[in-house]
């Protein structure tokens, strides 16, 4: 479990994250969702680390991650994953190296079992043919779930994913998501998204925190999204075109059924 | 402001080499980026450092002999200033000059695009060290070839200079011997060795640097680059004349 408590972060004077206090559960996909410019990635970045929070404790299964010793954080990072927007695989080095490489770094095993143990990553993501290719010569969706691969190489605690479905089609973020939500439930991680995605959203998201202007402005599950009456959520998620012609139909679908239980 | 600057990268500068000089984690990945390091930086550069070195070596001994060359100028005078000008200038400084377009440059953009792409924050993420992991096998990887492209670059000037006489007929080639080993003192390639030892650091340390701090997108990646051979370079010409100084 992972729990922020009073997150703040300012920028030049620019306050990107104003307090934000919440609880990512284990085994389950938590979603951060958001306009671009509403603090997502400032938010993810201060979970992992990658940046300091002004103010406020972020606390691994109650360790407060800011108050670690050296030792204790590089401890605590070999037990995350992460997914980056771009996947990040090194791009001099096979798919197979990529994920063999957190192995390589950490783990005491023979170079058979760490071969094996990549390998059977790789099987995980539908990969296992794609292990002697480079990064630059795998599709978009393809370099995604490499990456994930490489993620859940050291069987960590606590998987994030940035914007793991940008630049994909709609068919490849379903397996995409899909995967992360299997890996979550089958590792028993605590898994945090950043997301603009509303498939992913209705997909994968059981846990969603709405973020607006870097304050939380809403927090619920996607059963409960859609009937949420949060004005600034339903302009997030209802933003499209499209999205505002649906809900406009299921409401006038939905009409008929309230008039006749009024009349009943 | 400028001298302000000035200092805040001379700070960063320090605590990166300060992350970057630690015990590898591993040490069997070290190595094998060490030999990378020792065979993109430095193997590959041998062709370049060759080439120039030939040519440079053999348009000093034409220099002196058609142009500087008169009657009260002993003959052996061309093959002398050929050796020592390839041993005491040439070979460090002007070679780690021009490395540091090349190497510098390959380090600055390559850690850049890391940077960039999120390989690094990837590192960082898995617990690993990543400037020691990146930096400090460029860094030694350079410093242990420098000595042998100062040798390359040495001997290929003097084949350089013979070629002057066996090809171009220039002079003969016992001048040019009998100038090669006038009055010829030992130290002066150690000094050449020393000082190149010390513009290798610079070159994949401040190269290091730039490219490992970058922020944004390929047009920073281009910058980064610039700023790592400019400033490389300033650095080899400021610590030559110090250290020429000091070393004389």
């Amino acid at each position: 479990m992972i729990e922020l408590i009073n997150i703040q972060k300012s920028f030049d004077g620019r306050q990107v994250l104003k307090g934000i206090s919440t609880t990512f559960d284990n085994g389950k996909t938590n979603l951060i969702i958001g306009r671009s410019g509403s603090g997502k990635t400032v938010l993810m970045s201060c979970i992992v680390g990658l940046m300091k929070p002004d103010t406020g404790r972020v606390l691994y299964d109650g360790d407060d991650f800011l108050q670690m010793t050296k030792r204790e954080t590089v401890m605590l990072r070999r037990r995350m994953g992460m997914l980056f927007q771009g996947s990040a695989l090194f791009d001099s080095m096979t798919v197979l190296d990529n994920v063999m490489f957190p192995l390589d770094m950490f783990s005491n095993d023979s170079y058979r079992q760490r071969r094996q143990r990549a390998m059977d990553c790789l099987d995980r993501v539908g990969l296992a043919d794609a292990a002697a290719k480079l990064p630059e010569e795998l599709s978009g969706g393809m370099q995604k779930r490499a990456a994930i691969a490489r993620a859940i190489s050291m069987s960590p605690k606590y998987l994030f994913c940035d914007e793991p479905n940008s630049g994909l089609d709609p068919k490849t973020s379903l397996v995409i998501d899909k995967l992360i939500h299997e890996l979550t439930v089958e590792h028993n991680m605590t898994t945090i998204i950043n997301t603009h995605d509303m498939n992913s959203v209705m997909g994968i998201g059981e846990n969603i925190i709405f973020l607006y202007h870097g304050v939380r402005e809403w927090q619920g599950s996607k059963d409960e999204i859609m009937t949420s009456d949060n004005q600034r959520l339903n302009d997030f998620i209802f933003a499209s075109d499209f999205s505002k012609r649906l809900r406009q139909a299921n409401e006038e679908a939905a009409a008929p059924d309230i008039k006749a239980d009024a009349h009943d | 402001m400028i001298i302000y600057k000035w200092i805040t990268a001379l700070g960063r500068y320090l605590l990166l080499m300060g992350r970057t000089f630690q015990k590898p984690e591993r040490m069997r990945m070290f190595m094998k980026r060490y030999y990378a390091e020792i065979q993109q930086l430095g193997i590959d550069s041998i062709g370049i450092v060759l080439l120039i070195s030939l040519f440079i070596g053999a348009v000093i001994c034409i220099q002196f002999k058609v142009n500087i060359q008169s009657a009260w100028m002993p003959k052996w005078v061309p093959g002398y200033a050929t050796r020592e000008i390839m041993l005491l200038e040439f070979s460090s400084s002007i070679m780690c000059l021009i490395l540091s377009g090349k190497v510098g440059s390959n380090i600055a953009s390559e850690l850049g695009t890391m940077r960039v792409t999120q390989q690094i924050d990837a590192l960082d993420i898995m617990g690993i060290n990543s400037a020691n992991y990146l930096i400090l096998p460029k860094i030694l990887g350079l410093v242990t070839m420098i000595p042998l492209l100062v040798i390359f670059s040495v001997s290929a000037g003097i084949v350089g200079a013979y070629a002057t006489a066996y090809v171009g007929h220039i002079g003969t080639a016992s001048e040019l011997t009998l100038g090669m080993q006038y009055d010829f003192h030992q130290w002066f390639f150690w000094m050449g060795v020393i000082k190149a030892m010390v513009f290798a650091f610079i070159i994949a340390s401040v190269s290091s640097y730039y490219g490992y701090n970058v922020k944004g997108g390929a047009v920073e990646v281009g910058k980064a680059s610039t700023n790592a051979v400019v400033s490389s370079s300033i650095l080899i010409l400021f610590s030559d004349t110090f250290l020429t100084q000091l070393l004389s």
